[in-house]
């Protein structure tokens, strides 16, 4: 079978201090397919999703991205792709709600000072809907619990009606109904052609949700389909390295961007 | 009666409660933003870190202009915070805590150690230059409210223009860097704006106590509502009120510098705010707790 493809990641380095954090990353991404990245804590994670979105600078390589069959790198694209970022990574005591944060979804739309108007509320009510959360719409962004903030942060980025959705740890610390209403909306949206690609923790739920899988401690130690490539082998060769790589992965946690919560 | 009326008539009385009123609407509405960023210590940091900017501009061109006065602190508070964002980047073992107190009582001691050697020269004592220490609202002159309207109306209206992408930028700053749009030209903006208004804010409440009017109408009004917008302009309406009545108490002959009497006055709506506000208030808060624990309870009764 001919993949579709979306995304290319070619030979990325990216290092802290001269410490490789994610070394000579080559992959590939499908369009209409719902990829997890996986791997232990510190494996580079993060990393590779920072690198994908000119977070940070790589050592080497590139990434590219594929739409309507021409290639585009990430500065091009940037309408066309919502990123999830970690829940933790906001403060939830600020003053603001749901339907607001949603409509944030709408200002890659808007021009710089334009303000979000009735056809971008009525978006991002309906995005707050698709999560089961339309009658939280003006609640106080504090009085959310984990699940419902997830829920607020994928109603977000479907508001954006963006092609490629990036997700980090989207389902960390959420209960189980959000988890199956997260994965299903996903779903919908690959269904459309869209091209989903999420951090992921939890090695028992990604043959239930996950299409692809990519198996990262700081090198790709295997990536495909789950049907291929999601064997007991390659989980425990991506696992084992674990010890070894402790004293990166607390290198890359002190540098800021990756915290796993 | 007669004394308030005629504080109130007073020409002086006017301009000074004019330039700290505008000055305290300013602090309050920037002050959010500095407190929602967790900025707070920095806000502090850059007042300290601008003494040494006014004393050498002042030994530079020798005179009195406050616009001169003013860039020169900027600079220094600019420089200031360019070190703090290097020690604590990746490159260093500072933390952030650690690099503000360092840098504002380095900046800050130098400031003192240009100061009294700026006073032996013959012109130096005149100037006043002690008076940023702890501020000198009493002394404004009718040209240095001007340039307080001028400058705080331009900050307000560039507020209101990029309202929505500061407030994103303040929220989520890592999501607003994957939007479309100058989000990193703008985030450099915002904390541009922030140094002016603490620069501008000296001259009245000095360097020490500047940070003081930053923080404290931001807080009081983060107490009574769970909205950005509603808290903003509740904040600058703080921050005017503390100026005008800081400015009233202290003409009304207490002795007691402007500068401080604002700060006195900010301090105690933040005091009756944290205390008194409905939901978010410590009252409020205790009174839930108590009634919750009185459901539960009548609830465990029932079932026995």
């Amino acid at each position: 079978m001919l993949r579709d493809k979306s995304i290319t990641v070619e030979n990325l380095t990216v290092a802290y201090d001269g410490t490789p954090v994610l070394l000579d990353a080559d992959l590939e991404f499908e369009k209409g397919k719902i990829t997890a990245v996986i791997g232990p804590n510190g494996a580079g994670k993060s990393t590779l999703l920072n690198a994908m979105l000119d977070f940070i600078k790589p050592l080497t390589g590139q990434v590219h991205y594929y739409l309507d069959d021409k290639k585009f790198t990430y500065q091009d694209i940037k309408q066309r792709l919502a990123y999830v970022p970690q829940k933790a990574s906001v403060d939830w005591t600020f003053p603001t709600d749901a339907l607001d944060v949603v409509l944030m979804g709408r200002y890659g739309h808007l021009k710089t000072g334009q303000r979000p108007g009735k056809k971008d509320r009525q978006i991002a009510k309906g995005k707050l809907n698709q999560v089961g959360m339309l009658n939280f719409s003006d609640r106080q962004i504090s009085q959310l619990s984990g699940g419902q903030r997830q829920r607020v942060f994928l109603a977000r980025a479907l508001a954006q009606e963006s092609d490629i959705i990036i997700l980090d740890e989207p389902l960390a610390g959420v209960d189980v109904t959000t988890e199956k209403v997260l994965m299903n909306l996903l779903r919908q949206e690959a269904e459309q052609g869209k091209t989903i690609l999420a951090v992921h923790h939890d090695l028992n739920t990604i043959t239930n949700y996950f299409d692809d899988v990519v198996f990262l401690n700081r090198q790709v130690y295997a990536y495909g389909s789950v049907e291929d490539v999601f064997t007991p082998q390659n989980i425990e060769k991506t696992y084992q390295q674990n010890r070894q790589e402790a004293e990166a992965s607390l290198i890359e946690e002190e540098s800021g961007k990756a915290m796993d919560v | 009666m007669d004394t308030l009326l005629s504080i109130l008539t007073d020409h002086t009385f006017q301009i000074v409660a004019l330039g700290t009123g505008i000055l305290g609407l300013l602090s309050g509405v920037m002050g959010v933003f500095l407190t929602l960023r967790k900025q707070s210590l920095l806000g502090d940091a850059l007042g300290h870190a601008a003494l040494p900017g006014i004393v050498i501009a002042f030994l530079l061109i020798q005179e009195k202009n406050m616009l001169i006065l003013l860039l020169g602190a900027s600079l220094s508070g600019l420089l200031a915070t360019a070190l703090i964002n290097w020690m604590t980047g990746r490159h260093s073992v500072i933390k952030q805590d650690s690099a503000l107190a360092l840098i504002l009582s380095s900046f800050f001691g130098l400031g003192t150690a240009l100061l009294s050697y700026s006073q032996q020269m013959p012109n130096a004592a005149q100037a006043g230059l002690e008076t940023f220490i702890f501020g000198q609202a009493s002394g404004m002159l009718r040209q240095d409210v001007y340039l307080i309207i001028v400058i705080s109306l331009l900050v307000l209206v560039l507020v209101a223009v990029f309202w929505k992408e500061f407030k994103l930028i303040t929220f989520d700053a890592d999501f607003a860097r994957t939007l479309p749009g100058p989000y990193s030209f703008l985030n450099r903006l915002l904390s541009l704006l922030i140094v002016v208004t603490i620069v501008l804010g000296l001259e009245s409440v000095g360097v020490v106590l500047i940070s003081a009017l930053l923080v404290n109408p931001a807080i009081a009004a983060r107490q009574w509502s769970h909205q950005m917008k509603t808290v903003i302009v509740l904040s600058g309406f703080f921050g005017l009120f503390s100026g005008i009545i800081g400015t009233l108490i202290s003409s009304a002959g207490s002795q007691i510098p402007t500068g401080a009497t604002i700060v006195v006055v900010a301090t105690s709506i933040t005091l009756f705010s944290i205390l008194f506000a409905p939901r978010r208030g410590l009252i409020a808060r205790r009174r839930q707790v108590k009634e919750k624990e009185k459901a539960l309870q009548t609830r465990l009764e029932r079932r026995e």
